[in-house]
């Protein structure tokens, strides 16, 4: 019992990780970034190709290095997804929401398969895995690197809801979610604050990529597509664009997996999660944080 | 009316090409491209009329491949007698999903509709009766095993395919039609002008299920085995390309797309591995700078009503706009 729950709070950590990206692009530009998990992926890869390099000049790679790359990483996905929106969806700002969702399938598409022509369709190992002997706490077993990565996931999340909350930036963002027209009249440089969000959400998947990457030791160009799915997955059932409800969904939705996965076993998880999100959209279709949306006419 | 003569065309050329190049191969190649023109035409209504995206398409031909699949292999009767059930299986799984589904905004369904292609895939590889990750295999062809030639079943495939169409494209112009194209246009002011657009959304979903269905009763048939690793979210986004690249809601447009699709990677065999990458950058140029698709559907219908209905009628239909 207490194992599910500490399994499920570990998952969901990761989950909500790459679930705040979504929500924040999401809140702010209303496009469901499709492409999201991609960059989950694309941050895995880049992660270890720099280990790779890393590899040469240090022999035993440590946690102090697999840090240094985490944050590498970052700053490379988060430019990624800075130029992403620059080139598919900035662009399509004002069309139909249709086009900019099909646009951002094609980049999933692009992102996916353009990597898997630099890096190949095999899946690869990392350098460095993360998998240490394990302390009893409550019944549950608990390793050191499970407890050092849900830190610096914590701690990403913390530092982002300071970013939002209290930071002229982040009200400039939570400005442009209300009314975008009103804050372009007020002097609020739209655009800037949209390219940041990109690639503050987008680092948030790459640190996330490595993460996994390290912990579950195997990457595949194909990895970012059901991750991707399970984040806006949480990012719904916590409440789209808002960011404690999207932390919270995150931890809710590794929870029901991971006893789903005890009562129905491994091969029917997905679908138990994603039966749980059309449920729940019929139930509560503005999450359990969310707040009724008025369509204006 | 051009797109008449352009239908009785395109028909002439399928009916003819087995003339110009018959063997296995080629044959196979063309059973499956008019194929993918029954799904992509069934993704038109749902995506092209309708304006609701699909992200889980592949679904829908899973339901018909399966539940034909399944029935002909127990029952020992040819796929063609499994098509009244694989109909109300099929209506029946588009109530199911979307039903709870459609009364979300666009992007939500998009998810869900994603979702629920995954739910089918692994469920279909996880159940006994679809026979695993392995599938089913020996599925009886479209009459029975007595004729199992390929020409005849890629005439029989062109057939049943072309009347889809032509029903499809007449959906289209159909007062439902209408419905569907108004809804797509401005889903609040089409619920203000009084069509109930929940209906409305169900009918294009539901029809769009039984295209889908139907391909698969076809897609069954042709390959006599199905698994679960044909129904991914590959397939799915490949039928939505056919449908974007040729024009949403443009029934030659979409014809066409399909038919680019399905050949492309036949002829571009050497660039196998780009394929895919060069699907993605397509998707987003196309959007770029044609967001219309490359053969965009032209309303003609103010001049069409304006001629049948008395002038100055009330309730004649609002104008369209492209």
């Amino acid at each position: 019992m207490a194992q599910l729950i500490w399994n499920g709070l570990f998952v969901g950590s990761f989950y909500a990780l790459v679930a705040l990206g979504y929500s924040m692009v999401y809140g702010i530009i209303k496009l469901l970034n499709f492409a999201h998990g991609d960059l989950y992926m694309l941050g895995a890869f880049s992660g270890f190709a720099m280990l790779g390099a890393l590899g040469g000049f240090v022999p035993s790679t440590s946690l102090l290095s697999l840090f240094v790359v985490l944050v590498m990483t970052m700053l490379a996905t988060g430019l990624g997804g800075v130029a992403l929106e620059r080139v598919a969806y900035r662009p399509l700002r004002g069309a139909p929401r249709l086009s900019l969702l099909i646009t951002a399938v094609g980049a999933s598409f692009a992102l996916e398969y353009g990597v898997r022509i630099v890096a190949g369709p095999n899946p690869r190992v990392y350098p460095v895995r993360l998998d240490g002997t394990a302390v009893e706490v409550l019944g549950a077993k608990i390793t050191v690197q499970q407890l050092v990565l849900m830190v610096i996931a914590a701690g990403l999340m913390v530092a982002l809801n300071a970013l939002v909350t209290r930071s002229r930036q982040g009200r400039a963002m939570r400005a442009i979610a209300l009314d975008p027209k009103a804050c372009l009249l007020m002097g609020v440089n739209v655009d800037a604050v949209i390219s940041r969000t990109f690639f503050i959400g987008s680092a948030l998947a790459g640190a996330a990529g490595v993460m996994s990457g390290a912990y579950y030791g195997k990457i595949d160009f194909l990895m970012g597509f059901i991750i991707g799915l399970k984040a806006f997955t949480a990012a719904v059932i916590g409440g789209i664009g808002n960011m404690k409800g999207t932390m919270l969904g995150g931890l809710v939705l590794g929870l029901l997996e991971s006893f789903g996965t005890d009562w129905l076993g491994g091969q029917w998880r997905d679908v138990f999660a994603f039966g749980f999100l059309i449920l729940f959209l019929t139930v509560r279709p503005t999450g359990l944080l969310g707040e009724r949306v008025t369509e204006r006419v | 009316m051009e797109s008449r003569r352009l239908g009785w065309a395109g028909l002439m050329t399928a009916l003819l090409a087995p003339f110009v190049i018959a063997t296995p191969y080629a044959m196979n190649v063309m059973t499956s491209a008019v194929i993918f023109v029954m799904l992509a035409v069934g993704l038109n209504i749902v995506v092209g009329y309708c304006g609701l995206l699909d992200l889980g398409f592949a679904a829908f031909l899973a339901v018909g491949a399966y539940t034909g699949g399944v029935l002909a292999t127990e029952l020992k009767v040819p796929l063609l007698a499994t098509v009244p059930v694989v109909i109300v299986v099929t209506v029946v799984a588009g109530v199911v999903i979307g039903g709870p589904t459609l009364r979300l905004r666009s992007d939500y369904l998009a998810i869900v509709t994603l979702g629920f292609g995954e739910i089918i895939r692994i469920v279909a590889s996880n159940l006994d009766m679809t026979g695993g990750p392995s599938g089913i295999y020996g599925i009886p062809g479209l009459f029975g095993d007595t004729l199992s030639d390929p020409v005849v079943f890629y005439y029989t495939a062109v057939l049943i395919v072309s009347v889809a169409v032509l029903f499809a494209a007449r959906l289209g112009r159909s007062r439902i039609g209408r419905a569907w194209r108004f809804v797509r246009e401005d889903e609040d002011a089409a619920e203000a002008s009084g069509i109930h657009t929940y209906r409305v959304k169900l009918a294009a979903y539901v029809a769009g299920a039984v295209w889908g269905g139907l391909a698969g009763v076809l897609f069954a048939g042709q390959l006599s085995a199905i698994s679960p690793a044909s129904f991914t979210f590959l397939q799915s986004a490949l039928v939505l390309m056919a449908v974007v690249l040729g024009g949403m809601g443009s029934t030659p447009g979409v014809v066409v797309g399909a038919v680019v699709i399905s050949l492309l990677p036949e002829l571009l065999r050497g660039l196998a591995d780009y394929r895919y990458f060069v699907f993605g950058v397509l998707l987003i140029v196309v959007m770029l700078l044609r967001p219309q698709g490359l053969w965009p559907h032209r309303s003609r219908e103010p001049g069409y009503t304006a001629a049948r209905s008395t002038p100055g009628a009330p309730g004649a239909p609002a104008k369209e706009e492209e």
